[in-house]
């Protein structure tokens, strides 16, 4: 062979609009503003968030006319862009959020970054400077293509005005299928203003982008085979399977093989926490028991899963005895951190139904002599003494104080059925996981590739937008509270009554945990209700920002709960209201910490089930 | 132990290709040797010749990498062996009434041409792979190189069959 092809879709058919019903709109004279307009509502872009400004101002006078496009006006574009990733993770559509040039771009940066590292399909649009002023550095310039081409799947910048549609259709195409993610479409102010023509649907242009969704066969084949010879399988399931709506086909497989399923941060709801082959969320904050089944198995079974740092630990050291079956719709993603023995490129709905009639064709050929619930019968015995030595749990605080654990605990148990999660990032994001069973999929969003604080209250306004017949909990930390809370203004004034748990411990939790940890006890800025020790020694617990008066300032029904006795009541009392947004400000325990633990770079042997409590698994320390 | 690898990438001829292409690189952390562009025979494809000294398991990376950007149509490892791979440079050697038919013996040798001549200097153009270029450098440096400029490689595969008629047939359809 004189040349090896690395690459070649030839097979796949050519892209086509999503959304193009049988019927093609005959060409209307429009500007490019209206032009784009009418591309959102034929794309079925219901929600937008945003905040208009100079450049984009065009497009906002035909967005007053829409009756098929909502737009909400955030406060700040962070939350803009967050909100969109809320909802996208919430309706499985794409989110959608918009910004002027400079500075109204850059602050959708974090939002599109945090929703590539967890695949979320966005759709940011930008005004951008006139066509002649760019690169000039003009006022409210920013390259917002060039600074966002790392952090989003694709950009474009528009050059016609006749482009608007089909690059707006090839957005919503690109962010949705495949591996999704964010796209970002920079449209100059001149090119919103020109005269041009709308017709739909266009035609796309897309040759490089060619996505795999169906498994190959011989795959498939040899993944079911390793299944059948394995003694000590586990089902890795990532956020891929809940993007792609396969957690029934989960169900299915997971029954049928009776091997232990595992859900990361990620994939929390794509599997039921109540079913009996669910050991529990892997990784540094993980379940004993999830943690050490990788890490004992000799088969695992990736679905829409990534082998992240913060689930495999030292990579050298993760499940040493696994041979990998990989099966995501990314290419890059198997092989990437660890080696496959069957990779398998395909969406993860196709993958697992194909799975299953694989597993099932092995079982009929009498390859398997025992039933599934016998095959691995060593392993559970195993799994489920692990299980019942090291459950999840927490202890009550000795001194009456409110446990953050068991505020987030009680939460979950008081919500209504459907009830959607988010969370912030850190003690309390991990807790959320732990103590709130998810039962379904889309019920628990959070940040877990870019860890960004502040996503819970605008992502939870993203949700509700998308889904206001369910309730909306945002469980949050003070730190997290303070960075983007704004947006319950938004909440108020637009009608999105969503709650929020802050869970106030006065501290940067996370980093107070490792600096107990780690740094002896020195607590260096990770005090939240004080000033530094030296400006103000006796500062403690000074409730600044008081944040029950801050939550009615900007229109919520308030609360603060400090006894055990009363957190019942107080819950009871946010689930009743929903006339408007509820903050709940939950003054807990300052020294509470997450537990399990493994501490970062080391391997998941190392993992601790509670403080200085190192799992004994019976196998010797040379192990 | 990284080895030399040629990728052939072929791409949309699109403002911005080249910035993704380099941004990844950088952003991965995989080294470029050499990088070298143009368009081809189709107006609206470009090809970019990339050589990458990386191990086997980083290159399959790269290759999954480049594949994923949207205007990226398709890649080919082109092995040495089976490839024609030319690099071109132009350098400025000093010489004089002297050393100049020295320099000229060696531009035969290496059937480079001599492209400008001036009292002080001769401009000598060359192609060819890297290692005769290198040769034929260090047979010059004798003499003072007073300037230097190369070229990426470029490099296509030997016999009758062409990488760019497939992608030529996608961006057909979607036109």
């Amino acid at each position: 062979m004189p040349m090896t092809e690395q690459a070649s879709g030839a097979h796949h058919p050519q892209p086509r609009p999503r959304s193009s019903g049988p019927q093609t709109s005959a060409p209307e004279q429009v500007t490019g503003a209206q032009s784009l307009i009418r591309s959102l509502e034929e794309v079925g872009a219901d929600t937008v968030f945003g905040i208009p400004g100079g450049t984009i101002l065009p497009a906002y006078d035909p967005m007053m006319d829409s009756t098929r496009v909502r737009h909400v006006l955030v406060r700040h574009e962070q939350g803009a862009g967050h909100a969109a990733t809320g909802y996208a993770q919430a309706t499985g559509k794409v989110g959608v959020c918009m910004a002027t040039s400079g500075p109204g771009a850059t602050n959708l940066v974090t939002p599109l970054a945090d929703a590539n590292l967890d695949s979320v399909p966005l759709v940011a649009i930008t005004g951008q400077v006139v066509s002649s002023a760019i690169g000039t550095d003009a006022f409210q310039e920013a390259d917002i293509v060039g600074i966002s081409m790392p952090i989003t799947k694709h950009s474009w910048l528009v050059t016609k005005a006749e482009d608007i549609p089909r690059v707006i259709a090839q957005a919503f195409h690109v962010a949705s299928t495949g591996r999704p993610g964010p796209v970002l479409v920079d449209i100059p102010k001149d090119i919103l203003q020109a005269k041009t023509t709308f017709s739909w649907p266009p035609v796309l242009d897309l040759p490089g982008y060619r996505p795999v969704t169906k498994p190959h066969a011989k795959q498939i084949r040899e993944a079911a085979k390793l299944l059948g010879a394995a003694k000590r399988p586990v089902l890795y399931v990532g956020g891929g399977v809940i993007k792609a709506g396969a957690s029934a086909e989960l169900k299915v497989l997971a029954e049928l093989t009776g091997a232990p399923v595992t859900t990361t941060l990620m994939g929390l709801g794509a599997f039921p926490d109540s079913h009996p082959l669910h050991v529990g969320m892997p990784g540094m904050h993980g379940a004993v028991t999830a943690v050490t089944a990788l890490q004992k198995a000799d088969l695992i079974v990736a679905l829409g899963a990534r082998f992240d740092d913060r689930v495999t630990g030292r990579l050298d050291s993760f499940a040493p005895h696994a041979k990998i079956v990989h099966a995501d719709i990314d290419p890059a993603e198997i092989g990437k951190n660890r080696a496959a023995d069957v990779p398998i490129v395909g969406d993860a709905r196709e993958v697992l139904a194909d799975l299953i009639q694989a597993v099932q064709k092995e079982h009929a050929e009498g390859s398997q002599g025992e039933a599934a619930a016998h095959k691995y019968a060593g392993w559970w015995k195993d799994l489920n003494r692990w299980r019942e030595t090291y459950p999840l749990g927490y202890d009550l605080p000795e001194d009456g104080s409110l446990s953050p654990q068991q505020v987030i605990e009680r939460i979950g148990q008081l919500a209504p059925e459907g009830t959607i999660f988010t969370a912030g990032v850190g003690q309390h994001q991990m807790w959320s996981a732990h103590f709130i069973k998810y039962e379904k999929p889309a019920t628990w969003l959070n940040s877990g590739g870019a860890g960004t604080m502040g996503y819970a209250v605008p992502a939870a306004m993203g949700a509700k937008a998308g889904r206001p017949e369910r309730t909306v909990w945002a469980i949050d930390g003070d730190g997290c509270f303070q960075m983007t809370n704004q947006e319950l203004t938004t909440c108020a004034l637009n009608n999105i009554p969503i709650k929020v748990a802050i869970i106030n411990n006065g501290a940067l939790g996370m980093v107070r945990q490792w600096q107990t940890l780690f740094y002896n006890q020195r607590y260096s800025n990770t005090v939240l209700h004080s000033g530094p020790h030296d400006v103000n020694p006796d500062a403690k617990g000074t409730r600044v920002p008081d944040f029950v008066k801050l939550a009615e300032a900007m229109g919520c029904y308030s609360i603060r709960c400090e006894r055990p006795e009363d957190l019942d009541k107080a819950i009871e009392e946010a689930n009743s209201i929903n006339d408007r947004p509820v903050v709940v400000d939950f003054i807990v325990h300052e020294d509470a910490m997450v537990w399990p633990m493994v501490a970062a770079g080391t391997s998941n042997d190392e993992i601790m089930a509670a403080r200085d409590v190192r799992p004994d698994f019976g196998d010797g320390e040379d192990d | 132990m990284s080895t030399k690898h040629t990728l052939s990438v072929l791409v949309e001829n699109t403002p911005g290709i080249l910035a993704r292409i380099a941004a990844l690189f950088s952003r991965r952390g995989f080294n470029i040797d050499s990088l070298a562009v143009g368009v081809t025979e189709h107006p609206d494809i470009s090809r970019i010749t990339i050589v990458v000294s990386v191990e086997d398991l980083p290159l399959e990376q790269v290759t999954k990498q480049l594949n994923k950007l949207v205007n990226v149509l398709k890649i080919v490892e082109l092995e040495p062996s089976q490839a024609v791979q030319r690099e071109l440079v132009l350098v400025k050697v000093r010489a004089d009434n002297e050393t100049r038919s020295q320099i000229t013996e060696i531009v035969q040798l290496f059937r480079a041409k001599t492209v400008d001549v001036s009292p002080e200097a001769v401009t000598i153009e060359a192609t060819g792979s890297g290692d005769k270029l290198t040769a034929m450098l260090r047979m010059l440096e004798q003499y003072g190189i007073k300037e230097l400029v190369q070229s990426g490689t470029i490099a296509i595969g030997r016999g009758a069959r062409s990488i760019t008629d497939r992608s030529l047939r996608a961006l057909d359809r979607s036109a």
